[in-house]
């Protein structure tokens, strides 16, 4: 019963969140989107009724002409229901709900590969890529982590903890999109085995694209991993420590069970939690982290979208993106805090 | 959590090794900002962004010390503005001569020479301009009229290496040459021996000589540039900025926008938490709902979206990423709140009347202080980066040079498949030096703070 409360207010406070989110982003950016509509609407009365001659030639004066045209204008804002502000409720309302839908509509500037300029395919045709390149980097980050980390863990002081703990501390403060600028510098120019820019020269249809990507991929993949693995590394290593020193373990090492079980059986099994607890928030962390390191690797995902989106500012891309990042960043924390609840049930009776 | 004296942190802290790395590394960042600070004038980093005033210094050159490791060594751009003057009169002719001398002693030619004047005079003077190399032969390059003026007049011109009168001047001296000057330039054919086309290395001594009749003429502003490809300590970039001033003004800057940021999110965050934990109740829920919903939104994308909407002033990012940077600390520190409510000298003070604001102030927060240091030096790197990241993708704030920006730069001009070392390493080394330093600072006081993980 109180998981089930536990799990609905979780879900409640995440989907208001999401509403937020979406408010504060509409709100920034609403009265640019604004004019950017109208001017869209000017550009397109303009455009239809210099088509047609006739309609032109029916007019005696050029004010005249301007009269009509302005009222065509006119008529279309308020048709579209551009005439009321930005911020009036049935806007933002009519805004939020097609958002909800996933409706971003289409891009001002930006398309997909295969051309279109609907909002919801460009980032259906990035986001593969992008959980393709982070999410099989944390995976390989929070293997070696945890392997590394819970060796360092039972031997404390040992040569590979000092080294572990180092690593970790030092690889934390190095900016991630940094080191890739490096690698690119020893990789593709130094020894020039990897491409410096990551987006494969072929179009997306080729039927070796995807080797060609994965290809392409590998110089940011060991990159992330390169400046990932330290922390998780120490963090286990903290967390190992604690559940060394308690008595179960103390005990199991008095009967004599042989090291290598207790830590791989025993330790490790309840250090379980925060691990699995942090893995699910790594993961949307990585993707929030994205934009930075695939605008420098060029790599063609979702952050590059958004880079370029907010470049050109090219509203309903950055909203839709937006939308979507925090729409996996909040169902990450709510799996780790149902994951975190699952394991510790102080949490849930909220004690 | 114990509480622990500042006494106790103190030799603890000047016990850890870490520690004391963490604190010389900081002195010398310390000693950077306030060498940058005084050292060079304001004007200079609030000219980063003005080609105009870096239009003498070369290309993406390369730091003058790689010199040291070279066997063939890279011409060095010299800017020189101090030559020596000699004025003569004789009759009625006046001649004001400037000479510059240089040394030239690399294994490659300049890239090109550049001779910039001002000059005031009346009628139409004659400007010579020759050079004598290191084998004492005499090279004529020029030999030109200034514009004729009645009155007095003051005349500024830049004389370039690739002048055409000056390639036809070489030209009609291509007898002394033992091989065809046929497309060289005219740096190629000044800085080259005789025999074959090498370059001659030795003191060179350039002359300009204005001649006058009846006239008294001066040059001022006189300075010659020989255009080399390595130059300053740290270098230049493609836009001719020298990198030496970048990263030397970014130190402050950095140290500035991560201390203030790490200062207010921790303070705030403290106060948060701690009135919340006290407060309890609903009061607490409401206010860790609030909690909730600025850690569920993606930092990244937000910082982004307000700096192109609202400002990228340096002042407002601080503002903005402190928003995002107070929620862990309310988290804990609320936490630490609700244990040390349940002390016996909270309730004491309580039954005894205090004023709630009194009991927080006096008797939670100092409690608190050692791990809101720690927090403050670990939160630090954090707002570095961050800045630096958002600087990086070009939203930084365009009024001054900050490591992020000189990445950014670096980034789109292709610096690192360009193999333009001395223009991506340096920034991000201070970057994580800086990072280091507090990350170290941070780990010793956490260490105190918390015993657990001293075993």
């Amino acid at each position: 019963m109180a998981l089930k409360k536990f799990v609905a207010t979780r879900m409640i406070t995440m989907f208001g969140v999401l509403m937020i989110t979406l408010l504060l982003t509409i709100s920034l950016v609403g009265s640019n989107m604004d004019t950017i509509l109208k001017q869209g609407v000017v550009f397109q009365v303009r455009a239809e009724i210099t088509e047609d001659p006739t309609i032109a030639n029916s007019f005696s004066s050029s004010e005249e002409f301007e009269e009509f045209v302005q009222d065509q204008i006119d008529q279309r804002i308020q048709t579209l229901g551009l005439d009321e502000p930005w911020y009036s409720p049935q806007r933002i309302g009519l805004t939020m709900y097609k958002i909800l839908l996933l409706d971003f509509g289409h891009a001002t500037f930006l398309t997909s590969d295969a051309g279109s300029s609907d909002v919801k395919e460009i980032i259906l045709e990035k986001l593969p890529r992008t959980i393709l390149l982070f999410t099989s980097a944390t995976i390989i980050i929070s293997i070696i982590g945890i392997f590394l980390g819970a060796l360092s863990g039972s031997k404390v002081g040992s040569v590979i903890d000092r080294i572990t703990s180092s690593f970790a501390i030092i690889s934390s403060s190095f900016p991630v999109w940094w080191i890739g600028m490096l690698m690119i510098f020893l990789f593709a120019f130094v020894y020039q085995i990897f491409p410096a820019r990551a987006t494969p020269p072929i179009p997306s249809t080729d039927p070796n694209y995807m080797i060609s990507l994965l290809y392409h991929m590998t110089l940011p993949l060991i990159t992330i991993v390169m400046i990932g693995f330290g922390a998780w590394a120490y963090l286990v290593r903290n967390f190992m420590v604690g559940i060394m020193q308690e008595d179960f373990i103390m005990s199991k090492k008095v009967i004599g069970i042989s090291k290598k079980k207790i830590i791989y059986r025993h330790a490790l099994k309840n250090a379980a939690p925060p691990i699995v607890t942090i893995l699910a928030l790594s993961l949307s962390g990585s993707l929030g982290g994205a934009i930075i390191t695939e605008a420098v690797f060029d790599w063609p995902g979702m952050g590059r979208l958004y880079f370029e989106a907010i470049t050109v500012m090219d509203l309903p891309v950055i909203i839709g993106a937006t939308y979507i990042l925090t729409v996996f960043f909040l169902v990450s924390i709510f799996i780790a805090d149902l994951l975190y609840g699952y394991f510790d049930p102080r949490v849930r009776t909220g004690q | 959590m114990s509480s622990v004296s500042p006494q106790e942190i103190k030799s603890e802290f000047l016990r850890s090794k870490i520690g004391i790395a963490g604190i010389s590394i900081l002195a010398v960042l310390v000693l950077v900002s306030i060498v940058a600070i005084v050292a060079i004038p304001n004007e200079t980093f609030s000219q980063w962004n003005n080609p105009g005033n870096w239009i003498s210094y070369p290309k993406v050159a390369i730091p003058v010390w790689v010199n040291l490791f070279l066997v063939e060594k890279i011409p060095e751009h010299k800017i020189l503005s101090d030559p020596i003057e000699k004025t003569e009169t004789s009759g009625d002719i006046s001649l004001v001569s400037h000479q510059f001398g240089i040394n030239f002693a690399y294994d490659d030619f300049p890239n090109d020479f550049i001779y910039e004047f001002s000059a005031q005079y009346s009628g139409t003077p004659l400007l010579e301009m020759i050079v004598v190399r290191p084998d004492g032969t005499e090279l004529k390059l020029l030999s030109t009229s200034l514009p004729y003026s009645e009155s007095t007049t003051k005349h500024t011109e830049r004389i370039f290496s690739t002048d055409e009168s000056i390639r036809k001047n070489l030209f009609l001296q291509s007898d002394k040459f033992d091989f065809s000057l046929n497309r060289l330039s005219a740096e190629d054919v000044v800085f080259s021996q005789m025999s074959s086309h090498q370059p001659l290395k030795g003191d060179y001594s350039f002359m300009v000589n204005l001649y006058g009749v009846n006239s008294k003429n001066e040059i001022s502003d006189s300075t010659l540039i020989v255009g080399g490809k390595a130059f300053g300590i740290m270098g230049t970039d493609e836009l001719r900025r020298d990198l030496a001033v970048g990263l030397l003004w970014g130190t402050p800057l950095a140290l500035f926008i991560g201390i203030v940021v790490a200062i207010a999110s921790v303070v705030l965050g403290l106060l948060y938490g701690v009135y919340a934990g006290y407060r309890g109740k609903k009061t607490d829920e409401a206010m860790m709902r609030f909690n909730d919903v600025i850690y569920a939104l993606p930092a990244l994308p937000f910082l982004i979206i307000l700096s192109v909407t609202i400002s990228n002033s340096i002042f407002l990012m601080i503002g903005f990423l402190t928003i995002f940077g107070w929620v862990g600390v309310a988290k804990v520190s609320r936490s630490m709140a609700l244990q040390i409510k349940t002390r016996g000298y909270i309730d004491a003070a309580e039954m005894m009347g205090q004023k709630r604001s009194k009991i927080i102030l006096r008797h939670i927060l100092p409690q608190l202080l050692p791990y809101a240091f720690a927090s403050i030096a670990i939160s630090v790197p954090a707002a570095i980066t961050t800045e630096a990241g958002l600087s990086f993708l070009g939203l930084g704030d365009p009024s001054f040079p900050t490591w992020g920006q000189i990445l950014h730069d670096a980034n789109v001009y292709g610096a690192a498949s360009r193999g333009l070392w001395w223009w991506i390493m340096p920034p991000g080394v201070m970057i994580a030096i800086t990072g280091l330093a507090f990350v170290f600072i941070g780990n010793a006081l956490d260490v105190i703070v918390n015993p657990k993980l001293r075993r």
